[in-house]
């Protein structure tokens, strides 16, 4: 039995936990081009004061956030009517309803988000038909703005809104709405008091779901966003693979963690309640 | 009012498959397609499908994929197996909460910072130990790292729903722990096990990001490849993959499908 511990244990330990201590401790180094690694290890804060004092960067957090923010919000308003009609639908059609959900996530997540490139670009698929049809005659050019990650990361992360939603809408008691129609609530005010209560829990796993790692996207700015978003994730990698700038790309690694920690922790919280409740 | 919800219902989904399948049927269309442009279309063809098996520097790539994804998956099955079962079974023991944020926190983890993090893993096991080189090994050992969370949920969750009546069964007619975990548990674990599985193995051949990091200068595995390839812009050889992929999950899932529906029946007609 020990064994059975200790083997994943150990694993995780010299694979997860120690990689991120050396992350922490190169973040307060400094850049050595000239070594190779090129670090020069120390205790410097240099590359988290540049971080924040820098323009280029603040605004890099501030767009990656307002960018899963709004793309969270867009995935949520396209999943929940989905997972609503699918946890509406006949018992027998649900299965199929959900599968077709989730087929696109076992093909390739860099295939997903090419198949925009295609759609999006200046004479693109999207382009062609809107000047067929005479709906615009000069339409503007989406691949390369924020637009297209938005819609990159609503399109790739879909499938993790509706799963949590459908489940948590599914196991909701009906009759509960039909009592509140019976006492006079109208639709709306039905949904809103009964039916969006009662599936807080969804939302609040689905939305942490898309959230969380939209913060840290890097393909999807890369190929679909141009070089002018700007978002954190492609910032590391740039400056680790264009720039070799280990220490910053270090510092922020450690950055995005602190920023993520309380949306992964009140994650981690929720998936473990709701694995006890099972 | 039950007619306009069967509409709004009806609206929704239509709506919502449109947008997930269109930018996918539309790559698949362009790769019967005669011009090079991927937004023109100039007549069928099947060349891009001629040209892509004869493109060596992707079959070295998939191949690669392929081996990666198959050791991944199955090292990943084991560990997350034992890593599921101690956090179902064993309610106690040192460090149980730490190990229980290890085993979930990869799945949460920003891969850029699991990328950074493992390649300085790796940089400095090379300074120290001079090894291993950066290649199939550390990709795998990356791949494992992420995917073995995956199994260990789905592993645990099993477990949580089981009937324990049937290992104590076995117990009580003198089975010893590993015999009873051997002939009773095991065989219930194995759909569980299966999905895992599979999940690993197409997480380890989708993942682009944490193997760009460990990979080195000598591995390219598919995923590179379409990466640098798609970073020009786009390329008909590319939306031949994608419909082979298609292809491939597709008849995966209908397959899966079929199997639970038959035994399914099976189990209600036994």
């Amino acid at each position: 039995m020990r064994f059975v511990i200790a083997l994943p244990f150990a694993w995780l330990a010299v694979f997860f936990l120690l990689p991120l201590i050396l992350v922490l401790g190169l973040s307060f180094g400094t850049n050595a081009p000239d070594l190779a690694p090129p670090v020069e290890l120390g205790v410097s804060f240099a590359s988290f004061k540049l971080l924040f004092t820098d323009d280029l960067y603040l605004a890099a957090w501030l767009s990656s956030l307002r960018i899963a923010a709004v793309s969270t919000l867009g995935t949520l308003l396209l999943g929940y009517p989905m997972a609503y009609a699918i946890a509406r639908a006949r018992p027998s059609l649900r299965p199929l309803l959900l599968t077709l959900v989730i087929l696109p996530f076992w093909t390739s997540f860099l295939i997903r988000v090419y198949a925009w490139m295609g759609l999006l670009s200046e004479n693109g698929i999207l382009n062609q038909f809107l000047r067929w049809s005479g709906l615009s005659s000069h339409p503007g050019t989406i691949l390369g703005t924020e637009w297209a990650v938005h819609l990159g990361i609503v399109y790739a992360y879909l499938p993790f809104m509706v799963l949590p939603l459908y489940s948590s809408l599914e196991k909701l008691d009906w009759s509960l709405l039909e009592a509140a129609s019976d006492l006079g609530a109208r639709p709306l005010p039905a949904f809103l008091t009964v039916t969006l209560p009662l599936s807080l829990p969804g939302i609040i796993a689905g939305c942490l779901m898309v959230f969380i790692p939209a913060v840290g996207e890097f393909v999807i700015p890369d190929l679909l966003g141009g070089t002018r978003t700007l978002m954190i994730g492609k910032v590391l990698w740039d400056e680790f693979f264009t720039n070799s700038d280990w220490p910053l790309a270090s510092a922020v690694a450690i950055c995005l963690l602190i920023l993520l920690v309380g949306p992964i922790v009140i994650f981690q919280r929720h998936q473990q309640r709701s694995l006890e409740r099972t | 009012m039950t007619i306009g919800r069967a509409r709004f219902a009806f609206t929704v989904l239509a709506f919502g498959y449109a947008f997930l399948y269109l930018p996918l049927a539309l790559v698949i269309l362009y790769s019967f397609n005669e011009s090079r442009l991927v937004t023109v279309w100039a007549g069928f063809s099947t060349k891009w499908w001629v040209a892509l098996f004869h493109n060596e520097a992707m079959l070295d790539a998939a191949w690669l994929s392929l081996r990666i994804g198959l050791a991944s998956a199955t090292l990943s099955t084991l560990l997350g197996l034992a890593a599921g079962y101690a956090l179902a079974r064993v309610p106690r023991f040192t460090g149980r909460t730490l190990f229980a944020s290890l085993v979930v926190a990869p799945m949460v983890m920003p891969e850029v910072v699991m990328g950074i993090s493992m390649l300085l893993l790796f940089v400095g096991s090379d300074q120290l130990l001079g090894g291993p080189e950066r290649g199939f090994l550390t990709i795998t050992i990356g791949h494992v790292t992420f995917s073995l969370a995956f199994v260990a949920i789905v592993v645990q969750a099993r477990l949580a729903d089981f009937d324990r009546t049937l290992e104590e069964a076995a117990m009580d007619l003198g089975a010893t722990p590993w015999t009873t975990f051997r002939t009773v548990t095991l065989p219930l674990l194995m759909p569980a096990l299966a999905s895992g599985w599979l999940l690993a193995f197409t997480l380890s051949l989708d993942d682009l990001i944490l193997t760009q990091f460990v990979a080195g200068a000598q591995s390219q595995t598919l995923p590179m490849r379409v990466y640098s390839s798609v970073r020009l812009g786009v390329d008909p050889q590319i939306n031949v993959l994608a419909t082979i992929i298609v292809a491939i999950a597709a008849s995966a899932l209908i397959a899966s499908a079929l199997l639970t529906r038959r035994s399914r029946v099976h189990s209600r007609t036994t």
